[in-house]
């Protein structure tokens, strides 16, 4: 085995992940070359300082009320939601209504029927076609599967 | 690290009665591992708090994609890391971009990512280095410094949550521990690289 197989041995060596096998073959190397050794040593050097640094933990009252920031998360989620939804149907039951009304009602002229008859068509065309070109990029799309 | 690899998440979601309280369960199992990786990755307290805290809500929200229930936290860290990750990367986007704006002039902070000294405890000085050191590496080498270092990962756990084989898990803390010699080797004045290369401590001057 080279120096360099060594090297892949060392970090595991380093953490104590080898096993007795792996780790008296490592030793037989280290033995025989200075250059290793000297190596290991400043690694074992630079594990032993990032050792000692440790990350400060937030006070008990950040963990108390960690659960219920997550849960509020969680419930804004569903309100959101559902908000959403509520607005979406809503808007388009009220559009309709008043569609229906101007519609039906005489006095309205008939270029603004036509107008507004006009306009709910492309609205429905550029709706249907975007949601086509959507469903159709989805269903070829090989990443979809792969969570950002 | 208990039990985190090996948690079972299967259990603590038959146990209790509702989706959320089996799911308070999980997250009160997991906050510390959670906020303390996330601290490690984007070296800010308040972004590893609110961002690991959006990673639980995400997880609950796709709970149910999740068909090995008994794998829960490496699923879990996946969705922790990209977070943490494409936080950083907006952050560098709005640094360079805000260094456009300005065209001062100014050198850019020698680390790359804005990493607060305050997020390490007993702070000295060979602590600030070493931290500072470790915010110059790239995403996916400091990641493997922190599970390590900070949460006391096995190789195996390693490779289990980072979804890569032993091998790789060893290559990049080879890397990762050779990026950081080398940086602070090239620190300015470089006592810890003085004591990296042997030379005896000088009194006084423990980590």
């Amino acid at each position: 085995m080279t120096c360099q197989d060594q090297k892949d041995l060392m970090m595991a060596y380093l953490d104590n992940e080898l096993n007795e096998q792996q780790k008296r073959a490592f030793e037989e190397h280290l033995a025989g070359c200075p250059d290793c050794a000297r190596e290991l040593a400043q690694f074992r050097k630079l594990k032993q300082m990032t050792d000692c640094v440790t990350l400060v933990e937030p006070e008990d009252r950040v963990w108390e009320q960690y659960w219920g920031n997550v849960y509020n998360r969680i419930e804004r989620g569903t309100g959101w939601l559902l908000f959403s939804a509520a607005a979406i149907i809503l808007f388009i039951y009220g559009g309709f209504q008043l569609i229906e009304h101007i519609i039906e009602d005489p006095t309205v002229g008939v270029l603004l029927k036509i107008g507004l008859l006009a306009l709910l068509g492309g609205l429905v065309i550029l709706f249907v076609s975007v949601l086509r070109e959507r469903v159709y990029f989805w269903s070829r799309d090989r990443y979809r599967d792969v969570r950002r | 690290m208990n039990g985190t690899c090996q948690d079972n998440a299967v259990a603590l979601w038959d146990t209790h009665s509702s989706r959320k309280e089996a799911f308070e369960a999980i997250v009160k199992r997991h906050m510390k591992d959670a906020y303390l990786i996330a601290l490690g990755l984007v070296g800010n307290r308040e972004d590893a708090l609110e961002l690991s805290q959006e990673a639980f809500f995400r997880a609950y929200e796709h709970y149910d994609d999740l068909q090995s229930k008994g794998k829960f936290f490496p699923w879990f860290y996946q969705i922790l890391r990209n977070l943490c990750f494409s936080h950083l990367r907006k952050k560098r986007v709005r640094r360079a971009s805000s260094l456009d704006d300005t065209q001062c002039g100014c050198p850019e902070p020698e680390g790359r990512e804005c990493f607060e000294p305050d997020a390490i405890a007993e702070r000295n000085e060979a602590k600030d280095r070493i931290w500072k050191a470790m915010s110059r590496l790239d995403d996916k080498h400091r990641e493997v410094i922190i599970l390590r270092h900070f949460r006391n990962m096995s190789y195996d756990e390693m490779a289990k949550v980072l979804f890569c084989n032993r091998g790789t898990v060893t290559s990049r803390l080879f890397y990762a521990r050779q990026q950081m010699k080398e940086i602070l080797e090239h620190d300015r004045g470089a006592p810890d690289a003085e004591r990296i290369h042997g030379e005896p401590e000088k009194g006084g001057q423990t980590l």
